[in-house]
């Protein structure tokens, strides 16, 4: 690791430079985290009139919901959807651009669009085209005989999603992934194809070891995606439902608190959410990292 | 003498001013949820009423749906940047009610700042929902309906049925149904809001009277337990689901199911059970002839059919404003419970007549004979002495208990529970939501 050593003369310009930036971060993020770690110790009525300190109870009702370890799993399915879809059509729209030529200007414009769309409004456009009533999709595949109704069936809503959510995050691991791409030297493929390796050969054994930086930075920047920013696709398509087959921790988080105006419960689960995404980008990096070639 | 008169002339500046102070209207905000026609028509009882006299000035805005302008309601009370007035959801009013120090009951500011208020001038079932144990009048009455079945005459007759009568009972909606989608007239039968929650239990019970939950539906306190798990409901549970196999239902959604009017709008769906605030937007947009009648109930139920309960909401009064302004609501309220402004109002959208004089209003001007069917709501919600389990609900956390009762209801269309199995489950899910709100609010 380099270390770059900067010679301010005046002792007090660093601090001021910074100063912005930390001033945002303790009150937009380390004041809120801290009231949340505080009311999730305490249970309160909705105006905030009376507060009990109660301990852990929060944490342990939480952690003995049911409902809550239904929410972890569909997170885990989520998440692993998301990523899954998002990364693996990136990959392959990224590595088709890398071969055209011409176009791949135009290609790579038009593939980005997506990611300027707001993730309700990504939601809403998917609860259009999905809508069991007037949606275009459900009625194609009526005509083969597949019934579509995402209210009543949670596999659907599942899918539903996935697929709202990983099709606005297609664009931003594209660029990343094309980006990665034209980092990998033109001559180790020549080289590799000169030896005989196929396509498929080459890709594997030489580009995708060689992008795994990109690839490992996508993944730990998708799942913090579907952690948190999944929230607004999930509220315009699904809201959870059916029978709380795609409510999410984050999902959670917002129904308990918001709606439910419990926000004790709430605040334990942020807390919660929070130590969990901790704890996985630690494992990412500790032992991931670790096979990364950079 | 230049002097004088330079003097004198500042001191008439003065006293203008101070009197331009004196005189300055009050001004008080009123956030609410009618959006669309409804919102315009807020905003027309609000201009007339500042048109109408120069003290004081109502600003209503609009703030989202009921449930977002009660949590934005509680955030701005928690930043101390609350409304003078707003409008809750009747589902809300346990969670208003339990919030004593963020309240000023409007009995109380009736006394105080109020113009001979009598709140016996208001229909019975409608204050009964919203007084507390004592008979005092906790909230504005505003706009309140009942559910109410409508449905598409053009289709009845297409289907062989006869178009001026409604379905009565379950079994004839699901007879009638049945005919209308064998025979093609149209794709579904019926399309029911509130599927899981306001018509599908709440109001169910209490026309069959049944007991939502102990202690008078929870009006005797915050103890309360749920009790709908009974085989009635469970009955009707699934039926739904047989109904929706059968094709005969359509499932629209959570809470009052998004897809419900339009289904209803483009003839996909002949029957369509809603609120009867919807009529105005019903026959806006409907090209057919629309019937209209009670909610189907089974007729093999003893005690059925007992009468509707209501849903909408009041205007609450907030604390922590001036006397001006609590005297300016007053005012307000005054000029919004007169018969004038309450006939209108309840023509105009189907919501109830709230005070007896604004009914009688309505009789006079003819109104229910030159609009067959505007009545079958008042009909419906007086149709027995309302008993203790028909004369409303109410328990706190309301608006997170009719989410797992959509969860529930969910699970037995799906086929993954029978309806006494959900029903079960969402009693003891909801008497822990019941538990969770007596705690924080003991």
């Amino acid at each position: 690791m380099q270390t770059k050593r900067s010679i301010f003369t005046n002792r007090w310009l660093p601090y001021v430079l910074l100063a912005p930036q930390l001033i945002i971060t303790l009150i937009f993020f380390i004041w809120p985290a801290s009231q949340a770690v505080t009311s999730s110790f305490e249970r309160q009525d909705p105006f905030g009139f009376r507060t009990t300190f109660v301990w852990f109870e929060n944490y342990t009702r939480v952690l003995s919901d049911p409902s809550y370890a239904n929410a972890l799993w569909n997170t885990a399915v989520f998440a692993f959807g998301v990523v899954a879809v998002s990364m693996g059509f990136a990959l392959l729209l990224a590595v088709c651009v890398d071969r055209a030529i011409r176009t791949a200007r135009l290609y790579t414009t038009l593939l980005v669009w997506p990611y300027a769309v707001a993730p309700v409004v990504a939601g809403v456009l998917w609860w259009f085209l999905f809508n069991p009533t007037i949606g275009l999709l459900p009625y194609i595949l009526e005509g083969f005989g597949y019934d579509w109704n995402h209210r009543v069936s949670g596999g659907q809503a599942m899918a539903l999603i996935v697929i709202a959510s990983a099709w606005k995050q297609i664009s931003y691991n594209f660029l990343f992934f094309v980006a990665g791409l034209q980092s990998v030297p033109a001559s180790l493929s020549e080289a590799a194809s000169i030896d005989g390796a196929g396509p498929f050969k080459r890709f594997w054994t030489i580009i995708f070891p060689l992008l795994s930086p990109t690839t490992f930075f996508l993944m730990i920047i998708n799942i913090n995606y579907v952690m948190f920013e999944s929230f607004g696709t999930i509220d315009a398509t699904t809201s959870g439902g059916p029978g709380q087959s795609t409510t999410t921790l984050v999902y959670k988080v917002y129904v308990d608190g918001v709606a439910g105006l419990n926000i004790g419960s709430s605040s334990a689960q942020s807390v919660l959410l929070m130590g969990i995404v901790i704890f996985l980008t630690f494992i990412q990096f500790r032992y991931v990292e670790r096979r990364v070639n950079y | 003498m230049h002097k004088f008169t330079a003097k004198a002339g500042l001191a008439a500046l003065a006293v203008t001013l101070s009197s331009s102070v004196a005189f300055a209207q009050t001004e008080i905000s009123w956030w609410h949820s009618m959006g669309g026609e409804l919102g315009e028509r807020v905003n027309q009882i609000a201009e007339d009423f500042n048109a109408g006299q120069d003290d004081y000035v109502v600003t209503p805005s609009y703030r989202g749906e009921y449930e977002e302008t009660m949590v934005n309601t509680i955030a701005a009370f928690r930043a101390g940047e609350q409304p003078t007035i707003v409008q809750i959801y009747e589902v809300g009013t346990g969670t208003m009610m339990a919030a004593e120090g963020a309240v000023y009951p409007v009995y109380e500011l009736m006394e105080e700042y109020g113009n001979d208020f009598d709140p016996s001038n208001f229909l019975p079932v409608v204050t009964g929902y919203y007084t507390d144990t004592n008979g005092n009048m906790l909230s504005m009455p505003f706009n309140s309906s009942t559910p109410i079945l409508y449905y598409n005459k053009d289709v009845f007759e297409e289907a062989g049925l006869d178009p001026e009568t409604a379905p009565t009972t379950w079994a004839e909606a699901e007879e009638m149904s049945r005919q209308i989608v064998e025979s093609g007239a149209a794709n579904c039968g019926m399309a029911i809001t509130y599927t899981a929650t306001w018509i599908g239990s709440e109001n169910f019970s209490a026309l069959h009277n049944l007991p939502y939950g102990t202690m008078e539906n929870g009006f005797g306190g915050l103890g309360t337990e749920f009790t709908f798990n009974n085989e009635t409901v469970a009955r009707f549970w699934d039926d739904l689901a047989r109904w929706q196999d059968e094709g005969i239902f359509v499932y629209g959604g959570p809470a009052g199911g998004s897809d419900n009017a339009p289904a209803f709008y483009s003839g996909e769906c002949a029957i369509y059970m809603g609120s009867s605030a919807s009529r105005a937007g019903v026959l806006a947009n409907t090209d057919f002839e629309v019937g209209f009648g009670m909610l189907p109930y089974y007729d093999d139920v003893d005690g059925a059919p007992q009468n509707s309960i209501i849903g909408g909401a009041t205007l609450w009064v907030l604390q922590g404003h001036s006397d001006e302004e609590y005297a300016a609501t007053a005012a307000f309220f005054d000029y919004l419970s007169s018969a004038e402004v309450q006939a209108e109002w309840h023509q105009g959208t189907g919501y109830l007549p709230i005070t007896q004089a604004a009914y009688e209003l309505s009789q006079e001007q003819g109104y229910y004979e030159e609009n067959p069917g505007a009545d079958i709501a008042i009909e419906q919600i007086n149709l027995n002495e309302p008993t203790e389990n028909s004369k409303g609900l109410r328990f706190g956390n309301m608006p997170q208990f009719r989410m797992v009762m959509d969860e529930e209801l969910q699970s037995v269309l799906a086929g993954d529970k029978t309806g006494q199995e959900a029903l079960d489950s969402a009693v003891e899910r909801g008497n822990q939501i019941l538990r969770d709100f007596e705690a924080a609010n003991s």
